[in-house]
Protein backbone atom coordinates (compact mmCIF):
# COMPACT_ATOMS: atom_id res chain seq x y z
CA UNK A 1 0.00 0.00 0.00
CA UNK A 2 2.78 2.13 -1.07
CA UNK A 3 4.62 3.74 -3.54
CA UNK A 4 8.00 2.79 -4.41
CA UNK A 5 11.06 5.34 -5.98
CA UNK A 6 12.27 2.72 -8.20
CA UNK A 7 15.23 5.22 -9.36
CA UNK A 8 15.60 8.21 -7.86
CA UNK A 9 15.32 11.79 -8.81
CA UNK A 10 17.79 15.51 -8.87
CA UNK A 11 15.38 16.62 -5.63
CA UNK A 12 12.24 14.97 -4.92
CA UNK A 13 10.65 16.05 -1.77
CA UNK A 14 7.14 15.32 -0.06
CA UNK A 15 5.64 18.56 0.57
CA UNK A 16 2.61 20.04 2.35
CA UNK A 17 1.19 23.43 1.67
CA UNK A 18 3.08 24.89 4.76
CA UNK A 19 2.71 24.40 8.37
CA UNK A 20 2.06 27.76 9.87
CA UNK A 21 1.66 29.34 13.08
CA UNK A 22 5.38 28.36 14.42
CA UNK A 23 7.13 31.47 12.60
CA UNK A 24 7.50 33.26 15.85
CA UNK A 25 10.09 29.97 17.09
CA UNK A 26 11.82 30.73 14.37
CA UNK A 27 10.32 27.71 12.26
CA UNK A 28 9.37 28.26 8.68
CA UNK A 29 6.07 27.28 6.89
CA UNK A 30 8.28 25.61 4.22
CA UNK A 31 5.70 23.73 2.08
CA UNK A 32 4.91 23.44 -2.19
CA UNK A 33 7.20 25.87 -4.02
CA UNK A 34 4.15 25.88 -6.58
CA UNK A 35 1.42 25.91 -4.41
CA UNK A 36 -0.95 25.78 -7.01
CA UNK A 37 -0.06 23.18 -9.04
CA UNK A 38 0.22 21.11 -5.64
CA UNK A 39 -3.72 22.58 -4.55
CA UNK A 40 -5.60 21.51 -7.99
CA UNK A 41 -4.12 18.41 -8.30
CA UNK A 42 -5.48 17.48 -4.30
CA UNK A 43 -8.43 18.57 -5.86
CA UNK A 44 -8.51 16.51 -9.02
CA UNK A 45 -8.15 13.40 -6.83
CA UNK A 46 -10.35 14.47 -5.06
CA UNK A 47 -8.69 14.95 -1.26
CA UNK A 48 -11.13 17.46 0.63
CA UNK A 49 -7.92 18.19 2.96
CA UNK A 50 -4.77 19.39 1.55
CA UNK A 51 -2.55 16.74 1.88
CA UNK A 52 1.08 16.33 1.14
CA UNK A 53 2.38 15.80 -2.13
CA UNK A 54 5.17 14.55 -4.12
CA UNK A 55 7.45 17.41 -5.78
CA UNK A 56 9.79 16.69 -8.37
CA UNK A 57 12.38 18.82 -10.47
CA UNK A 58 14.08 17.05 -13.69
CA UNK A 59 15.26 14.51 -13.75
CA UNK A 60 12.58 13.42 -12.46
CA UNK A 61 12.31 10.13 -10.28
CA UNK A 62 10.49 6.80 -11.57
CA UNK A 63 7.42 5.49 -9.60
CA UNK A 64 6.06 2.33 -9.02
CA UNK A 65 2.69 2.85 -7.64
CA UNK A 66 2.81 -1.11 -5.63
CA UNK A 67 -1.28 -0.71 -4.83
CA UNK A 68 -3.67 0.76 -7.36
CA UNK A 69 -4.03 4.34 -7.18
CA UNK A 70 -6.33 6.99 -8.23
CA UNK A 71 -3.27 9.86 -8.94
CA UNK A 72 -2.79 13.53 -10.40
CA UNK A 73 0.29 15.72 -12.01
CA UNK A 74 0.21 19.30 -11.70
CA UNK A 75 2.80 21.73 -11.98
CA UNK A 76 5.55 21.22 -14.71
CA UNK A 77 5.40 18.94 -17.80
CA UNK A 78 7.63 16.53 -17.71
CA UNK A 79 6.17 14.32 -20.53
CA UNK A 80 4.72 11.67 -17.55
CA UNK A 81 4.28 7.95 -18.61
CA UNK A 82 2.39 5.21 -17.18
CA UNK A 83 3.54 1.97 -18.46
CA UNK A 84 5.03 3.66 -21.60
CA UNK A 85 1.78 5.42 -22.22
CA UNK A 86 1.94 8.97 -22.35
CA UNK A 87 -0.36 10.76 -19.54
CA UNK A 88 -1.19 14.58 -18.86
CA UNK A 89 -1.10 16.68 -16.60
CA UNK A 90 -4.19 18.52 -14.56
CA UNK A 91 -6.06 15.35 -15.30
CA UNK A 92 -7.69 12.50 -12.87
CA UNK A 93 -5.75 9.07 -13.80
CA UNK A 94 -5.95 5.68 -12.48
CA UNK A 95 -2.91 3.10 -12.03
CA UNK A 96 -2.90 -0.15 -11.93
CA UNK A 97 -1.06 -1.78 -8.98
CA UNK A 98 2.59 -2.83 -10.04
CA UNK A 99 2.39 0.67 -12.53
CA UNK A 100 5.59 2.54 -13.41
CA UNK A 101 5.27 6.37 -13.88
CA UNK A 102 8.01 7.64 -15.73
CA UNK A 103 9.21 11.74 -16.67
CA UNK A 104 10.83 11.75 -20.21
CA UNK A 105 11.56 15.06 -20.97
CA UNK A 106 11.13 19.01 -19.45
CA UNK A 107 8.87 20.62 -21.49
CA UNK A 108 7.94 23.86 -20.04
CA UNK A 109 7.66 24.69 -15.95
CA UNK A 110 10.75 23.31 -13.60
CA UNK A 111 8.60 21.55 -10.32
CA UNK A 112 5.66 18.92 -11.52
CA UNK A 113 3.49 17.59 -8.38
CA UNK A 114 1.85 14.48 -7.72
CA UNK A 115 -1.05 14.16 -5.89
CA UNK A 116 -3.08 10.71 -4.84
CA UNK A 117 -6.35 10.28 -3.74
CA UNK A 118 -6.60 9.59 0.13
CA UNK A 119 -2.95 11.18 0.43
CA UNK A 120 0.36 10.24 1.70
CA UNK A 121 1.34 9.01 5.24
CA UNK A 122 4.33 10.11 5.80
CA UNK A 123 4.13 10.82 9.59
CA UNK A 124 6.00 7.81 11.20
CA UNK A 125 8.33 7.78 8.46
CA UNK A 126 9.52 11.66 8.93
CA UNK A 127 9.57 11.95 4.69
CA UNK A 128 8.34 15.58 4.66
CA UNK A 129 11.14 17.72 3.40
CA UNK A 130 13.83 15.24 2.87
CA UNK A 131 15.20 13.84 -0.11
CA UNK A 132 13.29 10.45 -1.58
CA UNK A 133 16.33 8.00 -2.06
CA UNK A 134 15.81 4.98 -4.70
CA UNK A 135 14.26 2.40 -2.25
CA UNK A 136 11.78 4.28 -0.38
CA UNK A 137 8.39 3.31 0.12
CA UNK A 138 6.03 6.37 0.44
CA UNK A 139 2.52 4.85 2.25
CA UNK A 140 -0.52 5.78 1.02
CA UNK A 141 -3.07 6.75 3.57
CA UNK A 142 -6.76 4.91 2.05
CA UNK A 143 -6.19 2.30 -0.13
CA UNK A 144 -8.27 2.32 -3.17
CA UNK A 145 -10.73 -0.24 -4.35
CA UNK A 146 -11.07 -0.26 -7.82
CA UNK A 147 -14.55 -0.62 -8.31
CA UNK A 148 -15.00 2.91 -7.16
CA UNK A 149 -12.93 4.18 -9.89
CA UNK A 150 -15.96 5.93 -11.51
CA UNK A 151 -13.41 8.33 -14.51
CA UNK A 152 -11.50 10.75 -15.53
CA UNK A 153 -11.73 14.79 -15.06
CA UNK A 154 -9.47 17.21 -15.67
CA UNK A 155 -8.70 20.91 -15.08
CA UNK A 156 -10.74 23.20 -16.92
CA UNK A 157 -7.61 25.00 -19.27
CA UNK A 158 -8.95 28.81 -18.18
CA UNK A 159 -7.95 27.82 -14.46
CA UNK A 160 -4.48 26.66 -14.88
CA UNK A 161 -1.30 29.23 -14.68
CA UNK A 162 -0.01 30.10 -17.65
CA UNK A 163 3.66 29.11 -17.03
CA UNK A 164 6.21 30.63 -19.20
CA UNK A 165 10.42 31.13 -18.55
CA UNK A 166 9.40 35.02 -18.73
CA UNK A 167 7.13 35.93 -16.88
CA UNK A 168 5.71 39.51 -15.52
CA UNK A 169 4.34 38.35 -11.78
CA UNK A 170 2.63 41.15 -9.98
CA UNK A 171 3.54 42.76 -7.46
CA UNK A 172 2.59 44.87 -3.61
CA UNK A 173 5.01 47.88 -2.90
CA UNK A 174 7.31 46.59 0.14
CA UNK A 175 7.60 48.47 3.51
CA UNK A 176 10.84 49.47 2.32
CA UNK A 177 10.31 50.60 -1.22
CA UNK A 178 11.57 54.22 0.02
CA UNK A 179 14.64 52.93 -0.05
CA UNK A 180 14.70 52.89 -3.84
CA UNK A 181 14.98 56.42 -5.98
CA UNK A 182 12.70 57.03 -8.28
CA UNK A 183 14.77 55.86 -11.05
CA UNK A 184 15.54 53.02 -9.15
CA UNK A 185 11.99 52.54 -9.09
CA UNK A 186 10.83 52.64 -12.32
CA UNK A 187 13.59 50.37 -13.06
CA UNK A 188 12.01 47.70 -11.01
CA UNK A 189 8.81 47.59 -12.91
CA UNK A 190 10.68 48.87 -16.42
CA UNK A 191 13.54 46.64 -16.51
CA UNK A 192 13.86 42.74 -16.45
CA UNK A 193 15.39 40.07 -14.04
CA UNK A 194 17.60 37.00 -14.61
CA UNK A 195 17.06 34.36 -12.26
CA UNK A 196 20.97 33.24 -11.45
CA UNK A 197 22.41 30.42 -10.46
CA UNK A 198 22.15 31.23 -6.70
CA UNK A 199 18.72 30.13 -6.51
CA UNK A 200 17.29 27.36 -4.92
CA UNK A 201 13.86 26.33 -2.42
CA UNK A 202 15.11 29.88 0.23
CA UNK A 203 15.37 32.34 -2.63
CA UNK A 204 15.61 33.23 -5.88
CA UNK A 205 18.86 35.89 -6.44
CA UNK A 206 17.79 38.15 -9.31
CA UNK A 207 20.31 39.91 -11.48
CA UNK A 208 18.82 43.03 -12.87
CA UNK A 209 19.70 46.74 -12.78
CA UNK A 210 21.94 47.61 -9.64
CA UNK A 211 19.63 49.60 -7.46
CA UNK A 212 21.57 52.43 -4.87
CA UNK A 213 19.54 52.41 -1.53
CA UNK A 214 18.86 56.44 -0.46
CA UNK A 215 19.05 54.91 3.19
CA UNK A 216 21.86 52.94 4.87
CA UNK A 217 20.54 53.14 8.23
CA UNK A 218 21.07 49.55 9.29
CA UNK A 219 17.09 47.65 9.77
CA UNK A 220 16.08 45.69 13.03
CA UNK A 221 15.13 42.15 11.76
CA UNK A 222 11.54 42.37 10.86
CA UNK A 223 9.37 39.58 9.12
CA UNK A 224 9.41 38.25 5.95
CA UNK A 225 7.14 36.29 3.83
CA UNK A 226 7.30 33.57 0.82
CA UNK A 227 7.42 36.54 -2.37
CA UNK A 228 9.24 39.12 -0.38
CA UNK A 229 12.03 40.41 -2.39
CA UNK A 230 14.67 41.94 -0.26
CA UNK A 231 17.46 44.41 -1.81
CA UNK A 232 20.56 43.17 -0.57
CA UNK A 233 23.85 45.09 0.24
CA UNK A 234 25.06 44.24 -3.15
CA UNK A 235 22.49 46.36 -5.08
CA UNK A 236 20.59 42.90 -6.16
CA UNK A 237 17.35 41.56 -5.57
CA UNK A 238 16.60 38.12 -3.68
CA UNK A 239 12.59 37.02 -4.00
CA UNK A 240 12.06 34.39 -1.13
CA UNK A 241 10.56 31.25 -1.39
CA UNK A 242 8.92 28.75 0.06
CA UNK A 243 12.04 27.49 2.81
CA UNK A 244 13.18 31.43 3.33
CA UNK A 245 14.01 32.72 6.94
CA UNK A 246 11.10 33.88 9.02
CA UNK A 247 12.28 36.99 9.49
CA UNK A 248 15.08 39.42 7.80
CA UNK A 249 17.49 42.76 8.19
CA UNK A 250 17.31 43.61 4.64
CA UNK A 251 15.12 45.99 3.24
CA UNK A 252 11.56 44.96 1.75
CA UNK A 253 11.34 46.32 -1.68
CA UNK A 254 7.90 44.27 -2.80
CA UNK A 255 5.72 41.16 -1.85
CA UNK A 256 5.12 39.43 -5.36
CA UNK A 257 1.38 38.41 -4.71
CA UNK A 258 0.71 34.54 -4.06
CA UNK A 259 -1.14 33.23 -6.61
CA UNK A 260 1.47 34.77 -8.75
CA UNK A 261 4.07 33.05 -6.87
CA UNK A 262 3.51 29.71 -8.97
CA UNK A 263 4.37 31.62 -12.17
CA UNK A 264 8.22 32.58 -9.88
CA UNK A 265 7.88 29.15 -8.46
CA UNK A 266 8.16 27.75 -11.73
CA UNK A 267 11.13 28.99 -13.37
CA UNK A 268 14.64 27.74 -13.29
CA UNK A 269 18.12 29.72 -13.53
CA UNK A 270 18.40 31.79 -16.44
CA UNK A 271 14.65 32.18 -16.92
CA UNK A 272 13.77 35.89 -16.56
CA UNK A 273 11.12 37.72 -14.98
CA UNK A 274 9.31 41.05 -14.80
CA UNK A 275 7.71 42.82 -12.33
CA UNK A 276 3.88 44.99 -12.59
CA UNK A 277 3.25 46.69 -9.49
CA UNK A 278 -0.41 46.56 -8.69
CA UNK A 279 -2.08 48.61 -5.13
CA UNK A 280 -3.64 46.38 -2.47
CA UNK A 281 -7.43 46.90 -3.74
CA UNK A 282 -6.47 45.13 -6.60
CA UNK A 283 -4.22 42.18 -5.14
CA UNK A 284 -7.25 41.46 -2.85
CA UNK A 285 -9.49 41.78 -5.78
CA UNK A 286 -7.55 38.68 -8.17
CA UNK A 287 -7.18 36.76 -5.23
CA UNK A 288 -10.71 36.90 -4.35
CA UNK A 289 -11.50 35.59 -8.16
CA UNK A 290 -9.30 33.18 -8.09
CA UNK A 291 -10.06 31.72 -4.94
CA UNK A 292 -13.65 31.52 -6.29
CA UNK A 293 -12.31 29.67 -9.21
CA UNK A 294 -10.96 27.45 -6.81
CA UNK A 295 -14.12 26.94 -4.93
CA UNK A 296 -16.13 26.12 -7.94
CA UNK A 297 -13.26 23.66 -8.82
CA UNK A 298 -13.58 22.00 -5.31
CA UNK A 299 -17.65 21.65 -5.94
CA UNK A 300 -17.31 20.29 -9.54
CA UNK A 301 -14.83 17.61 -8.34
CA UNK A 302 -17.50 16.59 -5.93
CA UNK A 303 -16.10 15.10 -2.41
CA UNK A 304 -16.94 11.52 -1.57
CA UNK A 305 -18.39 10.39 -4.65
CA UNK A 306 -15.17 8.10 -5.27
CA UNK A 307 -15.60 7.26 -1.25
CA UNK B 1 2.43 52.28 22.31
CA UNK B 2 1.05 53.57 19.20
CA UNK B 3 2.98 51.86 15.96
CA UNK B 4 4.83 54.09 13.87
CA UNK B 5 3.76 52.57 10.81
CA UNK B 6 1.52 49.73 9.68
CA UNK B 7 2.20 47.80 6.04
CA UNK B 8 0.83 45.18 3.87
CA UNK B 9 3.39 42.12 3.75
CA UNK B 10 1.87 40.78 0.73
CA UNK B 11 -2.25 40.60 0.54
CA UNK B 12 -1.97 37.89 3.72
CA UNK B 13 -0.23 39.51 6.54
CA UNK B 14 0.12 43.12 7.75
CA UNK B 15 3.33 44.46 9.90
CA UNK B 16 2.98 46.58 12.47
CA UNK B 17 6.42 48.56 13.77
CA UNK B 18 6.81 50.14 16.42
CA UNK B 19 10.01 51.78 16.21
CA UNK B 20 14.02 50.68 14.24
CA UNK B 21 15.95 49.77 17.05
CA UNK B 22 16.54 46.81 20.04
CA UNK B 23 14.60 48.78 22.78
CA UNK B 24 12.68 47.04 25.84
CA UNK B 25 9.60 48.99 25.77
CA UNK B 26 9.24 48.93 21.71
CA UNK B 27 10.15 44.40 21.92
CA UNK B 28 7.49 44.72 24.68
CA UNK B 29 4.72 46.30 22.44
CA UNK B 30 5.28 43.82 19.59
CA UNK B 31 5.19 41.02 21.89
CA UNK B 32 1.73 42.19 23.33
CA UNK B 33 0.38 42.78 20.42
CA UNK B 34 1.14 39.38 18.76
CA UNK B 35 -0.16 37.60 22.29
CA UNK B 36 -3.43 39.77 21.99
CA UNK B 37 -4.05 38.76 19.05
CA UNK B 38 -3.27 34.65 19.96
CA UNK B 39 -5.61 35.16 22.60
CA UNK B 40 -8.50 37.46 20.76
CA UNK B 41 -8.74 35.66 17.39
CA UNK B 42 -10.67 36.95 14.72
CA UNK B 43 -12.19 35.06 11.82
CA UNK B 44 -9.06 34.40 9.37
CA UNK B 45 -6.26 34.53 11.63
CA UNK B 46 -3.33 32.20 11.04
CA UNK B 47 -0.58 33.43 13.38
CA UNK B 48 1.25 36.38 14.96
CA UNK B 49 4.67 36.93 14.70
CA UNK B 50 6.67 39.27 16.96
CA UNK B 51 10.14 40.56 16.08
CA UNK B 52 12.38 43.10 17.55
CA UNK B 53 10.59 46.03 17.34
CA UNK B 54 7.73 45.06 15.35
CA UNK B 55 4.96 42.22 14.96
CA UNK B 56 3.34 40.80 11.66
CA UNK B 57 0.11 39.28 11.99
CA UNK B 58 -0.50 36.51 9.22
CA UNK B 59 -4.32 36.01 7.64
CA UNK B 60 -6.57 33.94 5.16
CA UNK B 61 -7.16 36.92 2.89
CA UNK B 62 -10.80 35.58 1.99
CA UNK B 63 -11.63 34.69 5.53
CA UNK B 64 -11.22 38.31 6.86
CA UNK B 65 -12.72 39.72 3.47
CA UNK B 66 -15.85 37.57 4.02
CA UNK B 67 -16.10 38.47 8.01
CA UNK B 68 -15.28 42.22 7.57
CA UNK B 69 -17.65 43.02 4.72
CA UNK B 70 -17.88 46.84 5.52
CA UNK B 71 -14.14 47.05 4.95
CA UNK B 72 -13.15 47.71 1.50
CA UNK B 73 -10.13 45.22 1.82
CA UNK B 74 -8.80 42.69 4.56
CA UNK B 75 -5.98 44.92 4.94
CA UNK B 76 -7.92 47.92 5.88
CA UNK B 77 -10.16 45.31 8.47
CA UNK B 78 -6.70 43.77 9.82
CA UNK B 79 -5.66 47.63 10.46
CA UNK B 80 -8.55 48.77 12.28
CA UNK B 81 -8.17 45.76 14.50
CA UNK B 82 -4.53 46.71 15.04
CA UNK B 83 -5.64 50.27 16.06
CA UNK B 84 -8.20 49.04 18.58
CA UNK B 85 -5.96 46.17 20.41
CA UNK B 86 -2.78 49.32 20.41
CA UNK B 87 -4.79 51.43 21.68
CA UNK B 88 -6.50 48.63 24.31
CA UNK B 89 -2.80 47.41 24.98
CA UNK B 90 -1.45 51.18 25.82
CA UNK B 91 0.48 50.43 29.01
CA UNK B 92 -0.17 46.80 29.70
CA UNK B 93 2.90 45.31 31.06
CA UNK B 94 5.33 42.79 29.54
CA UNK B 95 2.84 39.10 29.75
CA UNK B 96 6.23 37.19 29.69
CA UNK B 97 8.36 37.14 32.98
CA UNK B 98 10.00 33.85 32.42
CA UNK B 99 13.99 33.69 33.30
CA UNK B 100 15.86 30.98 31.84
CA UNK B 101 19.38 29.74 33.03
CA UNK B 102 21.53 28.62 30.57
CA UNK B 103 25.08 26.53 31.58
CA UNK B 104 27.89 27.95 29.05
CA UNK B 105 31.43 26.31 29.11
CA UNK B 106 34.28 28.84 28.48
CA UNK B 107 36.58 26.17 27.72
CA UNK B 108 38.79 26.45 24.65
CA UNK B 109 38.17 23.93 22.43
CA UNK B 110 34.58 25.68 22.44
CA UNK B 111 34.85 29.38 22.62
CA UNK B 112 36.15 29.45 19.20
CA UNK B 113 36.48 33.17 18.87
CA UNK B 114 37.21 34.03 22.91
CA UNK B 115 40.74 35.01 21.77
CA UNK B 116 39.63 37.06 19.17
CA UNK B 117 36.80 38.95 21.34
CA UNK B 118 39.45 39.56 24.13
CA UNK B 119 41.75 40.93 21.54
CA UNK B 120 39.22 43.16 20.11
CA UNK B 121 38.26 44.79 22.79
CA UNK B 122 41.30 44.51 24.76
CA UNK B 123 41.05 42.98 27.49
CA UNK B 124 41.85 39.34 29.58
CA UNK B 125 39.61 36.49 28.76
CA UNK B 126 38.58 36.21 31.57
CA UNK B 127 37.37 39.49 32.14
CA UNK B 128 35.01 38.87 28.89
CA UNK B 129 33.75 35.81 30.30
CA UNK B 130 32.84 38.08 33.43
CA UNK B 131 31.22 40.79 31.48
CA UNK B 132 29.21 38.19 29.30
CA UNK B 133 28.03 36.67 33.10
CA UNK B 134 27.25 40.18 34.42
CA UNK B 135 23.91 40.71 32.37
CA UNK B 136 20.23 39.15 32.13
CA UNK B 137 19.92 39.00 28.32
CA UNK B 138 16.24 39.39 26.86
CA UNK B 139 15.18 36.95 23.78
CA UNK B 140 14.37 39.53 21.17
CA UNK B 141 13.12 37.36 18.71
CA UNK B 142 13.77 34.01 17.64
CA UNK B 143 14.75 33.50 13.50
CA UNK B 144 17.49 32.83 11.49
CA UNK B 145 17.62 29.07 12.00
CA UNK B 146 14.77 27.29 14.14
CA UNK B 147 14.50 28.10 17.88
CA UNK B 148 17.80 30.35 17.30
CA UNK B 149 17.56 33.64 19.79
CA UNK B 150 18.49 36.85 19.08
CA UNK B 151 19.21 38.25 22.56
CA UNK B 152 20.60 41.45 24.07
CA UNK B 153 22.09 43.88 24.92
CA UNK B 154 25.74 42.69 25.03
CA UNK B 155 28.11 45.19 26.81
CA UNK B 156 29.58 47.52 24.59
CA UNK B 157 32.76 46.93 25.60
CA UNK B 158 32.69 42.87 24.32
CA UNK B 159 30.95 44.26 21.08
CA UNK B 160 32.18 42.54 18.36
CA UNK B 161 31.63 42.27 14.33
CA UNK B 162 30.65 39.26 12.96
CA UNK B 163 33.20 37.25 11.40
CA UNK B 164 33.80 38.47 7.80
CA UNK B 165 33.88 35.09 6.11
CA UNK B 166 31.40 32.94 8.22
CA UNK B 167 32.34 28.92 9.40
CA UNK B 168 30.73 26.73 7.61
CA UNK B 169 30.50 24.92 10.89
CA UNK B 170 29.34 25.89 13.85
CA UNK B 171 28.68 22.66 16.39
CA UNK B 172 25.61 22.80 17.90
CA UNK B 173 25.18 24.77 21.06
CA UNK B 174 27.55 27.06 20.50
CA UNK B 175 26.97 31.03 21.68
CA UNK B 176 27.95 33.73 19.99
CA UNK B 177 28.33 37.32 19.55
CA UNK B 178 27.21 39.89 17.00
CA UNK B 179 27.67 43.46 17.55
CA UNK B 180 25.86 43.60 20.60
CA UNK B 181 23.68 40.82 20.36
CA UNK B 182 24.10 37.20 21.54
CA UNK B 183 22.56 34.03 20.62
CA UNK B 184 22.90 30.30 20.61
CA UNK B 185 23.03 27.89 17.88
CA UNK B 186 20.33 24.92 18.13
CA UNK B 187 21.76 23.03 16.03
CA UNK B 188 25.15 22.76 14.00
CA UNK B 189 25.26 25.32 11.23
CA UNK B 190 26.75 27.65 9.05
CA UNK B 191 27.19 30.71 10.75
CA UNK B 192 29.32 33.84 11.18
CA UNK B 193 28.32 34.90 15.14
CA UNK B 194 31.98 35.76 17.01
CA UNK B 195 31.77 31.94 19.54
CA UNK B 196 32.18 32.66 22.83
CA UNK B 197 31.58 29.22 24.30
CA UNK B 198 28.83 26.63 24.27
CA UNK B 199 26.21 24.64 26.11
CA UNK B 200 24.95 21.54 26.25
CA UNK B 201 21.01 22.39 26.47
CA UNK B 202 18.91 21.27 24.34
CA UNK B 203 17.45 24.06 22.53
CA UNK B 204 14.77 21.98 20.94
CA UNK B 205 12.16 20.34 22.13
CA UNK B 206 9.17 17.43 20.49
CA UNK B 207 6.34 19.29 21.96
CA UNK B 208 4.58 20.10 18.42
CA UNK B 209 3.09 23.92 20.11
CA UNK B 210 6.27 25.16 21.78
CA UNK B 211 9.36 23.31 20.24
CA UNK B 212 11.84 25.67 21.66
CA UNK B 213 13.70 25.84 24.94
CA UNK B 214 12.99 29.67 24.21
CA UNK B 215 10.26 32.37 23.54
CA UNK B 216 9.95 35.51 22.58
CA UNK B 217 10.69 38.04 25.03
CA UNK B 218 11.81 35.55 28.00
CA UNK B 219 15.18 36.58 30.75
CA UNK B 220 18.13 34.37 30.27
CA UNK B 221 20.92 33.96 32.58
CA UNK B 222 24.10 32.52 31.17
CA UNK B 223 26.30 30.72 34.25
CA UNK B 224 29.61 29.53 33.96
CA UNK B 225 29.67 25.44 34.09
CA UNK B 226 32.99 26.10 35.77
CA UNK B 227 31.47 27.82 38.97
Amino acid sequence: MSLLIQKEGILTTVQGRGNYRLQRFGINPGGAMDRTAARLANLLVGNAQPELVIEMHFPAAEIVFEHSCVFALGGADFRASLNGNPIENWSCLFAERSSVLKFEKKAGGNRCYLAVKGGFDVAADRFENRRLKKGDRIALKIPLKEEKWLGKRRVSTSMLPVYSSFPTVRILEGGEINYLSDVDRQALTEENFVVTNDSNRMGFRLKGPKFKPLQTTEMVSSAVSFGTIQLLPDGHLIVLMADHQTSGGYPRIANVISIDLPLLAQLAANDKVAFELIGIDEAERVTTQFEQDVERLRIGCGFGRYW
Amino acid sequence: MRPTRIFPLGENAVTVEFGNEMSEPLNDAANNLSAYFETHRFPGFVEAVPAIASATIFYDLIAVRKSFLEFKTAFEAIKQLVEDATEHLADTPPVNNRIVQVPVSFDAENALDLEFIAENSGLTKSKVIEIFLSKTYRVYMLGFLPGFAYMGVVDERIAVPRKSSPRLIVPKGSVGIAGQQTGIYPNESPGGWQIIGKTDLDLMTPDRDSPCLFQPGDSVRFLSNKL
